[in-house]
């Protein structure tokens, strides 16, 4: 039922550049809540998995090149994130929706990789326990969101219904990673459906993915928030070439 | 609106193993789990800790300060107790 | 707690006793009312200030020029969340809530330190802030680990730990742009000329004129005086802003072989008590943000609340 797995090969700029953009822009959502969480502690949490992330997408995108000049110099279209991490962060209900997506997906993706012999096993030995906690985090709120007052049962409703058209790309394959993607997709949907309906919320019904053929972020095709993100993260960067900080 | 203020957790770290949990601070949270959370990135997040206990404030019977003489001087008379009471020739080691 | 004279005398002068051998206070401890109002308000005050102090810092957090400045400074400005945690930690020893006092904050009832009611306009400004500010935060603070206060020192102790590499990165910040292009070394020198005033007037106004001082020294709330901790301070920043080749903003500072101390020129109180008025450049903004972070975040802690309610017990 699943696509034969790739043989380990050197590690691919695409999977790295994947992986890496991924966790680089969805540390920078998560840091655009330093300050404004909903109680302290989830300051301290969300500024957690920020950092966590961070290094995670600097390891990977070391692999690649320079760290900085890849973030900071790429224009938007060379960024190959999925356009799920890019989402912004809305209220609180939206941030725990796409970090309930995205950390499930990304708990598979590193435990498959790091049961593999590759080039990335070690980064995602480490990684996979970073993002188990991640899991755990967005787990725990969509629990208490879903099933606490009607207000955030309505509210994390709704940010689960307009996440969802998201979630498709992340099982699109990557060139050089040697993950079953169909399983993937597979152990996802089993974790996120257990979560949402334990919430006593519903699992979105809708497609996976937009109707455009063009693809999305792993070709380089964003949303318009993310031009501006990336505008706001570049600007000082940019401002001063060859500087050096 | 003191009616959603979270409860008071006091936290307990264990900083390695071979040592016993340590009263480390206090934290709100509106439940054991989400308190055990909250704990570890609040107390932990320099990898100080191995375990920790989080156990509701109101949970806690402290002796007064009015009854401390009572509760805590007979263990004052009890030097024995403690290593240094005992004289030990110079020369014996892993005592 | 009705105490009768005697019996309140008795109280008083074990407390008196306590301070006196250098011990700690404890929150169970009988202590003067007004020691604890003092403390409540001191520890307060530390605790918005973190908590305020975030804003400052994370203005510039999605925009840190390189990804290991990004990290440092989001881990810096977690600390200070986590560091605000602890000091609210240490004033609900004294029995009032958490919420009680952010409410106080929210209402503009309690206060924060007024530097943190001026704007970072720029990237060296986070230098600004970690070498001057946070430094003069630690000249004030080290004493503290020492108060008579058993939690607040003790939370002190910890904060103080972790803070020791806040003013480390933001020297290093500026260092890097001191030496670095034109432009750089132009943005670190304007940063300091705008933050070395705010950070003398942290430490509070001139002694003679600072209503709490005594008291609180002889508490030992306080271990040295605004004016002794000022030139501490100062006397510490003169070799560095040079080893940083950088100036400070001030004509009059020379060594003074007689004193052994810098002399620095007359400090504009008027500015601060304006600030401190709330004629700052950020109060507003500072405070509508904290207060809407904290509205917006209502439903999520009604809802947390609720689910407890719901499982809680079932879950024990």
């Amino acid at each position: 039922m699943s696509p034969a797995r790739a043989t380990p090969a050197p590690l691919g700029t695409a999977a790295a550049l994947a992986l890496g953009d991924d966790a680089l822009v969805l540390s920078h959502r998560l840091g655009e809540w330093a300050g404004n969480a909903p109680v302290l502690e989830e300051d301290v949490a969300l500024a957690n998995m920020a950092l966590d992330l961070l290094g995670q997408a600097r390891t990977l995108l070391s692999l690649v090149g320079d760290e900085d000049e890849l973030a900071y110099l790429r224009e938007e279209r060379a960024f190959r994130n999925v356009q799920l991490v890019e989402q912004p962060n809305g209220d609180f209900a939206h941030t725990i929706a796409r970090q309930l997506y995205f950390s499930v997906y990304q708990q598979l993706l590193y435990g498959q990789l790091a049961a593999e012999d590759g080039p990335l096993a070690p980064l995602a030995a480490k990684a996979v326990k970073e993002v188990a906690y991640h899991r755990d985090h967005a787990e725990h709120w969509t629990l208490r969101l879903g099933d606490g007052t009607a207000e955030s049962h309505e509210r994390m409703q709704r940010a689960l219904d307009a996440l969802w058209r998201y979630t498709g790309e992340l099982f699109e394959p990557v060139d050089g990673l040697p993950v079953d993607w169909t399983a993937l997709h597979d152990g996802w949907l089993t974790a996120v459906t257990g979560v949402v309906e334990q919430a006593t919320l519903t699992l979105p019904g809708g497609p996976q993915s937009g109707a455009w053929t063009a693809g999305a972020g792993r070709q380089g095709i964003h949303t318009e928030p993310f031009g501006r993100m990336l505008a706001e993260m570049q600007h000082l960067h940019r401002s001063h070439p060859g500087a050096s900080w | 609106m003191t009616s959603t203020e979270w409860p008071l957790w006091e936290v307990f770290v264990r900083s390695r193993r071979g040592l016993s949990h340590t009263h480390a601070g206090s934290l709100h949270a509106p439940d054991a789990e989400m308190a055990l959370r909250n704990a570890r990135d609040l107390y932990t997040r320099r990898s100080e800790g191995v375990s920790i206990w989080v156990v509701p404030s109101t949970a806690v019977t402290a002796s007064s300060p009015d009854e401390k003489d009572p509760f805590f001087e007979p263990a004052a008379d009890k030097p024995y107790r403690h290593p240094t009471f005992y004289d030990i020739p110079e020369g014996v080691r892993h005592l | 707690m009705t105490t009768t004279a005697p019996e309140a005398g008795r109280l008083e002068a074990v407390f008196d006793a306590a301070v006196a051998a250098d011990e700690r206070i404890e929150p169970r401890d009988w202590m003067p009312d007004a020691y604890r109002a003092t403390l409540v308000r001191q520890i307060a005050q530390h605790a918005h200030s973190e908590i305020i102090g975030m804003q400052p810092e994370a203005n510039w957090i999605t925009r840190a020029p390189s990804l290991r400045r990004k990290a440092i400074l989001m881990a810096k400005v977690q600390d200070e969340a986590g560091h605000g945690l602890y000091l609210y930690s240490a004033a609900e020893t004294l029995g009032t809530s958490r919420d009680e006092l952010l409410d106080k904050l929210h209402a503009g009832r309690q206060r924060y330190s007024s530097i943190f009611n001026y704007p970072t306009l720029t990237w060296a400004d986070v230098g600004a802030i970690g070498w001057l500010v946070d430094g003069a935060a630690i000249t004030n603070q080290v004493p503290l680990c020492r108060c008579s206060y058993g939690p607040y020192a003790r939370a002190m102790i910890r904060i103080c730990k972790e803070e020791s590499f806040h003013q480390r990165q933001g020297y290093e910040l500026l260092l890097a742009l001191s030496r670095g292009t034109e432009a750089q070394h132009a943005m670190a020198q304007d940063a300091v000329d705008r933050w070395w005033w705010p950070s003398l007037m942290m430490f509070g106004p001139p002694d003679d004129e600072s209503s709490h001082s005594a008291q609180s020294m002889a508490w030992k709330i306080k271990r040295h005086s605004n004016d002794e901790l000022r030139q501490r301070f100062v006397d510490i920043c003169v070799p560095q802003a040079a080893s940083l080749g950088l100036t400070l903003p001030d004509p009059d500072l020379r060594w003074n072989e007689e004193r052994g101390h810098h002399d620095f020129g007359p400090i504009d109180w008027d500015e601060f008590h304006e600030v401190l008025r709330g004629n700052g450049p950020c109060n507003d903004q500072r405070i509508s943000r904290r207060r809407q972070a904290h509205e917006e975040g209502a439903w999520v802690r009604e809802a947390a609340a609720a689910y407890a309610a719901k499982h809680g017990e079932a879950k024990a």
